[in-house]
């Protein structure tokens, strides 16, 4: 090792440094000298991989608010420009998608589709608007380790990235509620103006999933058994969620035996989420949800136990005669079958799923939000 | 401690500081056990966290000030930390010890990274300006400049994967070319693409050279480095060799030490003397 050698009189260049190296010692640490902090504090220069402020980062991120979206929209038309079909594939995909889901569950398990009116229109949202939060999930757990040449390349705010693939996956959601929007019509459903309540709880969705994006891109960043994992934990959070049965029958059936259970299974996001989009586009959803007449416990019973011989517990047996005597005089799969569950009583009526939603997307977004951000400067580090 | 001295041509003022710096990478599952399931699982009973981390030492301590003005040229053999370098002081890697300050943020040349193959030359122009950091007014405003320097004519409306190759990275590096930087930062192989195109490649890292306030230059090419930086920084094992002002002796001693063919110089003005440039 050589010194470093002064060009000309009182030019050494961090001279510090070069007597410092030129010892050539194995460990070779150069301690960190107060005096060129103090020249750095002096000029004003701040360290180059420090963690900005969480105000300085969001006004960062709000400036690359267009190459977030620029950059999900190349995405999502670089995705199908292999295919022969091209971009026809944004649309089939999700109708391929909820076709394979009918085939199963509409047409071969009929046995989930009891008690609820027109399951195909049901199981359609469903699959849409789960999936949007399913693939955002895993998606995002890879995004950093996919990203890294660009993360390694350029300057930006790492939250970008997870946020951009919400994005994409939004744009897809876009595409699917088109879709759902033609096919809904055709299975009998009234279009009215209470579709337009799909927007606020798909926008309430969308930010959950930021959140969730946040959370999964550093858990997947830091972990990389994480994004191995997660696929088994979005399919056992699809069973749960109410995708391709009703909560609302299963609560029914099961409530007086597993009263907490139903409780959480009603506070589970999705369900939340998925719910309020079939409330917002379904009429007969809408007319079937608990608490959507005046409680009649009668009545509520009727459709529980519609078809079995068997009392349930706790009613008296004249009211349990009623019952039985207007099941008898009624074909099964009569309207009135359907709607009879509107008569049972709401843990959580339309308003509170409403706030529980907002409540989810606002936990979800500055939970996650907080959690990328504190580990900014260590993405890309490998 | 007495403030390093000026530099000439500096105004004193400086823009980088790199302060006792150590980078160190982290490579999983590289090395150690075989990975087998039976070696992960003796792992996890052995309480042995972290399974085969290889940690890359790729910077060993390294302090230095480049002022206003500079252009500093970094040279090593392959593997000695010069991009590893450039990356720290954009603030991409984070240091393991010591600091980096800067004056504004460092941006390195070169957009390769956020580009898309399967789209147009004309989407790749938006999403790389958008990457940088520039509004959609200042895009409007450049992309026909842009596309015009390229020179890729009517291929801007067909996918980039299209492109041969030196058409590819001419247009990247119109793109990565098109934003002023404060504090530039090149890492080699820059100049790609025909005669014609190299020229015209040169004169523009010229021009955003002399806007910018202070230039890194990573090359192989040690007669660029002659010809462009009054500084030079000499890199080997991710340690600073030697430093300083004297290019040209700093340069002919790394020639001698790598065991490159030494260079014949006039004796007064210490220009290469040597056979003429191909290219030229």
């Amino acid at each position: 090792m050589r010194s470093t050698k002064a060009a000309s009189p009182g030019q050494v260049l961090g001279g510090a440094t070069a007597t410092a190296t030129g010892e050539g010692s194995e460990s070779g640490a150069v301690q960190p000298d107060g005096s060129l902090a103090a020249l750095a504090a002096q000029y004003g220069l701040r360290p180059s991989a420090q963690r900005p402020s969480i105000g300085i980062y969001l006004r960062e991120l709000a400036r690359r608010w267009s190459f977030i979206m620029g950059f999900a929209t190349a995405r999502n038309v670089a995705m199908y420009t292999e295919a022969k079909l091209g971009q026809l594939w944004q649309i089939l995909a999700p109708l391929l998608n909820a076709g394979v889901y009918f085939l199963i569950f509409g047409l071969i398990i009929t046995g989930v589709s009891r008690g609820v009116p027109d399951y195909l229109a049901f199981l359609v949202t469903g699959v849409f608007v789960f999936s949007f939060t399913q693939r955002t999930f895993i998606s995002t757990s890879k995004v950093i380790t996919d990203s890294l040449p660009l993360i390694r390349a350029l300057q930006f705010p790492r939250a970008s990235l997870p946020l951009a693939y919400v994005m994409i996956e939004l744009q897809q959601l876009a595409l699917s509620m088109v879709v759902l929007f033609a096919l809904i019509p055709i299975t009998g459903e009234p279009v009215t103006w209470d579709w337009l309540l799909v927007i606020p709880a798909l926008a309430l969705l969308t930010i959950f999933n930021a959140g969730l994006a946040l959370f999964a891109a550093r858990t997947g960043a830091r972990i990389n058994d994480f994004a191995q994992l997660l696929p088994f934990l979005m399919r056992t959070w699809l069973y749960i969620s109410g995708v391709i049965y009703s909560v609302q029958v299963f609560v029914a059936q099961h409530s007086q035996n597993h009263g907490w259970v139903t409780t959480l299974l009603q506070l589970n996001p999705a369900a939340i989420f998925i719910t309020l989009v079939r409330n917002a586009l379904l009429a007969k959803q809408r007319a079937s949800a608990f608490g959507a007449m005046p409680p009649k416990a009668a009545k509520c019973a009727a459709w529980i136990y519609q078809g079995t011989d068997k009392r349930p517990p706790g009613m008296s047996v004249s009211m349990w005669h009623g019952v039985k005597a207007q099941n008898l005089n009624r074909p099964p799969r009569q309207p009135l079958s359907q709607y009879g569950s509107a008569y049972c009583h709401a843990t959580f009526v339309s308003s509170h799923l409403w706030l529980l939603a907002v409540g989810w997307a606002l936990v979800a977004l500055l939970l996650g939000f907080w959690y990328f951000w504190r580990k900014e400067v260590y993405y890309g580090r490998g | 401690m007495v403030l390093p001295a000026k530099p000439p041509g500096g105004t004193g003022e400086p823009t980088v500081i790199v302060d006792g710096l150590h980078v160190v990478y982290r490579v999983y599952g590289a090395g150690g056990d075989r990975g087998t399931a039976s070696t992960a699982l003796f792992r996890i009973l052995g309480r042995k966290t972290r399974p085969a981390i290889r940690e890359v030492h790729a910077i060993k301590g390294m302090s230095f000030v480049a002022y206003r003005g500079d252009a500093v040229g970094i040279i090593g053999r392959n593997g000695s930390g010069k991009s590893t370098l450039l990356r720290a002081i954009a603030g991409l890697l984070p240091p393991e010890h010591g600091t980096v300050y800067t004056i504004c943020d460092a941006s390195l040349l070169g957009v390769n990274a956020a580009l898309m193959e399967d789209l147009t030359g004309e989407r790749n122009v938006v999403l790389g300006c958008l990457a940088m950091g520039m509004t959609k007014a200042e895009i409007k405003k450049k992309y026909a400049e842009i596309v015009d320097f390229s020179g890729v004519g009517e291929f801007i409306n067909l996918p980039m994967k299209t492109y041969s190759s030196g058409m590819g990275s001419r247009l990247r590096f119109a793109i990565a070319a098109a934003k002023d930087y404060e504090i530039l930062l090149i890492d080699e192989a820059l100049a790609t693409g025909d005669a014609e195109f190299r020229v015209k490649s040169h004169a523009r890292i010229d021009e955003l050279r002399k806007k910018a306030g202070t230039v890194f230059l990573v090359a192989h090419d040690l007669e660029e480095v002659e010809d462009t930086c009054n500084r030079v920084i000499w890199l080997d094992r991710g340690k600073i060799v030697e430093q300083g002002d004297d290019v040209i002796g700093i340069i002919d001693t790394y020639i001698e030490a790598s065991g490159g063919e030494k260079v014949t110089r006039d004796p007064v003005t210490r220009k290469r003397i040597s056979a003429p440039d191909p290219d030229a």
